[in-house]
């Protein structure tokens, strides 16, 4: 009994109990700590930390701990306490052009200035179980470009944009800051800075999903990966009082510009269209999804038909926050015995309507037999 | 069980030849030779995982692993290029697993393993080329669904490419697509070539050489026999035509093949250069030996 009418508050605290124990596991083997999840696990922490909208890799590697790995919960845990901190000040928006590069690869040309660096990837690596790392061992420090950092890496956007083929994203600077998802509710037809909140926030699997639907045909939006770039960012805030902005630390950010072929409207010539992702650390497959997505969003915007499940705003933002999605899909699992009950009255009824219906049928079926035999 | 494993070079010895069992090869090899049998059709076969990622060649990877044999001599080419991290990684994959000899010359090569391109040196008989294919349904995206379109194959009911086609004149005065662009093959099944620009669609029409498509997510795999009738769709009064540049390759001065374009600076420099980097630096060893 799950919900016994007495005794649910024992009940309770003894599944806390032993869910800390499953925590745990075998207690020969020495306590998991937040140092080794955060230095050995990063990308779960990456991942927590981006879809959890804090960036914290100790507060996201404690709540991955106590998630049991679990890391929808462990999200979960980081947005909940995200959710009671102040909010101090407003930054400057971040110049990922001035990135300090540790992996920026283009697609969509052979080499560039900046070149093409591949960085940490599993990329090229064949996917077979490396049992050597199931032996503890020591580590090689690999090798390093002494001269790779001090070269220019100018984006690829850019590139495409001092010829005119590409759209530029100028921002009015009249226009007021940019809305707040985390203090507004999501209304439609949103803006593309509120719809890419919503994504930056959203699961990664469900924009996989999405994203990769939009290759297979249900809303074909031509992507090339025009460049991805990981690597270290400042954040700077605005003071007043000084006059100037100045830098509060520095943190890990992916992104990528998809470039996506758009053959020209009535009001815009035949140019390469962008689509964005942005994620916290390095999650570049939530940032290549991401971006999928942000450009089929953007068909109503572009005058594009609208035909598949990625087009469609409502569709794509009401679904993606997968804290609000787990917490709904579980929900399921709590008491409804009050709505069953009115349902379980309500199928008797039909039941017994039919059951009625056909005898009565039936009887008088019989009867005209009877006549007809007579 | 097969032969070929105490034949073969040095090769990893926890996989089988080619990492694929001997069942699977065979399974997949009675799938190339179905689609031998009818050029152009796509046969569905029971794709395996492979130690790579879906859409980074694990189609073209099984027929290769299907097909290769302790003498064959692997190129691997991505982009036109021996050199490119794809093709890098997946010519390691078949030294370490079969221990075959490898080549980057496109004459060498037995059978030779592609994304995106058909070397520009012409292949003969007896090669096999093979094409790592994303999207195999060349209607996929006049009709994503897949029971639509394996309908309108078996009807040879063409007519909605025929009308995306006109469509694509009538809007912009000429067909808009460059890459993937549909071919019909032996006058019956309409074929995607994998997305090879269409400058590549003229080779594929009566190659010598066996031309094997594997679509390794999408789980299907087609081919077009040597010496087979490949025309690229279009219409009497708007023929095919070919994209050709201004530009000659800036290393070999080829003016006949595909070049890509290579940035140079953030002024806009750039220069453009042969994406087939065998055949580039072929001409280059004949010009330097005439001089």
């Amino acid at each position: 009994m799950y919900v016994a009418v007495k005794g649910g508050e024992r009940a309770i605290e003894n599944a806390h109990a032993l869910l800390a124990e499953t925590r745990r596991g075998n207690l020969d083997v020495p306590d998991l700590t937040i140092d080794q999840i955060r230095e050995q696990m990063p990308l779960a922490v990456d991942r927590v930390m981006t879809e959890g909208s804090l960036y914290d890799r100790d507060l996201a590697a404690l709540a991955i701990k106590q998630a049991c790995g679990d890391l929808v919960e462990a999200i979960f845990l980081l947005r909940a306490y995200r959710t009671t901190l102040p909010r101090l000040a407003e930054t400057q928006p971040i110049d990922t052009g001035a990135m300090a590069i540790r992996r920026r690869i283009s697609a969509t040309y052979k080499d560039l200035p900046g070149g093409q660096v591949l960085g940490p990837t599993f990329d090229y690596t064949h996917r077979l179980l490396d049992f050597a790392l199931a032996a503890e061992g020591g580590l090689e420090a690999a090798p390093r470009n002494p001269d790779a950092e001090a070269e220019a890496t100018p984006r690829v956007a850019n590139l495409l944009a001092s010829e005119d083929l590409i759209e530029t994203e100028d921002r009015d600077p009249e226009e007021q800051a940019p809305p707040d998802l985390t203090r507004d509710p999501l209304e439609f037809p949103a803006e593309r800075a509120l719809r890419l909140q919503a994504l930056a926030r959203g699961d990664e699997g469900y924009l996989l999903a999405l994203g990769y639907s939009t290759q297979r045909g249900y809303g074909r939006t031509h992507p090339f990966a025009g460049e991805i770039r990981m690597g270290e960012v400042e954040v700077e805030v605005f003071v007043k009082e000084l006059g100037f902005a100045v830098s509060i630390g520095e943190i890990t950010v992916t992104e990528c510009e998809m470039v996506n072929q758009f053959a020209g409207s009535k009001t815009k010539p035949p140019q390469f269209t962008r689509g964005y992702g942005l994620t916290f650390g390095f999650c570049e497959r939530k940032a290549m999804a991401m971006a999928l997505v942000d450009r089929s969003l953007r068909a109503r915007e572009l005058g594009e038909e609208i035909t598949a499940p990625a087009q469609d705003e409502e569709f794509a933002l009401a679904h993606a926050d997968n804290v609000e999605a787990s917490g709904f899909v579980q929900h399921l699992k709590l008491p409804h015995y009050v709505d069953f009950q009115s349902e379980l009255e309500l199928v008797r009824k039909m039941r017994e309507e039919i059951e009625a219906r056909r005898w009565a049928d039936e009887q008088q079926e019989d009867e005209v037999n009877h006549v007809a035999a007579e | 069980m097969s032969p070929q494993n105490n034949r073969a070079g040095m090769h990893q010895a926890e996989y089988n030849f080619a990492f694929l069992d001997e069942q699977t090869k065979r399974m997949i090899r009675r799938a190339i030779l179905k689609a031998v049998a009818i050029p152009g059709y796509q046969v569905p076969f029971a794709s395996r995982e492979m130690p790579m990622p879906y859409g980074w060649g694990t189609g073209g990877i099984q027929v290769t692993a299907s097909v290769i044999g302790p003498e064959d001599v692997l190129k691997v080419i991505d982009q036109g290029s021996d050199d490119t991290t794809n093709a890098i990684s997946i010519r390691k994959f078949f030294e370490r697993t079969t221990g075959v000899e490898t080549s980057e010359s496109t004459a060498q090569a037995t059978l030779i393993q592609t994304r995106h391109r058909i070397p520009e040196k012409s292949l003969k008989e007896g090669q096999i080329l093979i094409y790592q294919v994303p999207i195999p349904e060349p209607l996929r995206f006049l009709e994503p669904r897949e029971t639509e379109t394996r309908r309108m194959h078996a009807l040879e009911d063409y007519g909605l490419m025929h009308v995306k086609l006109y469509e694509d004149i009538s809007r912009h005065g000429h067909i808009a697509t460059t890459y993937a662009y549909p071919v019909k093959v032996a006058g019956r099944y309409v074929m995607d070539p994998s997305p090879t620009p269409k400058f590549d669609n003229p080779k594929m029409d009566g190659m010598p050489a066996l031309q094997l498509f594997g679509a390794g997510r999408e789980k299907r795999i087609y081919a077009v026999p040597p010496y087979t009738r490949v025309t690229s769709l279009d219409f009497d009064d708007h023929p095919f035509e070919l994209p050709s540049w201004d530009d000659v390759c800036a290393f070999c001065g080829a003016d006949d093949t595909y070049l890509d374009e290579i940035i140079l600076d953030d002024q806009g420099e750039r220069m453009f250069v042969c994406s087939d980097t065998d055949h580039c630096a072929e001409r280059r060893d004949h010009q330097e030996a005439a001089e």
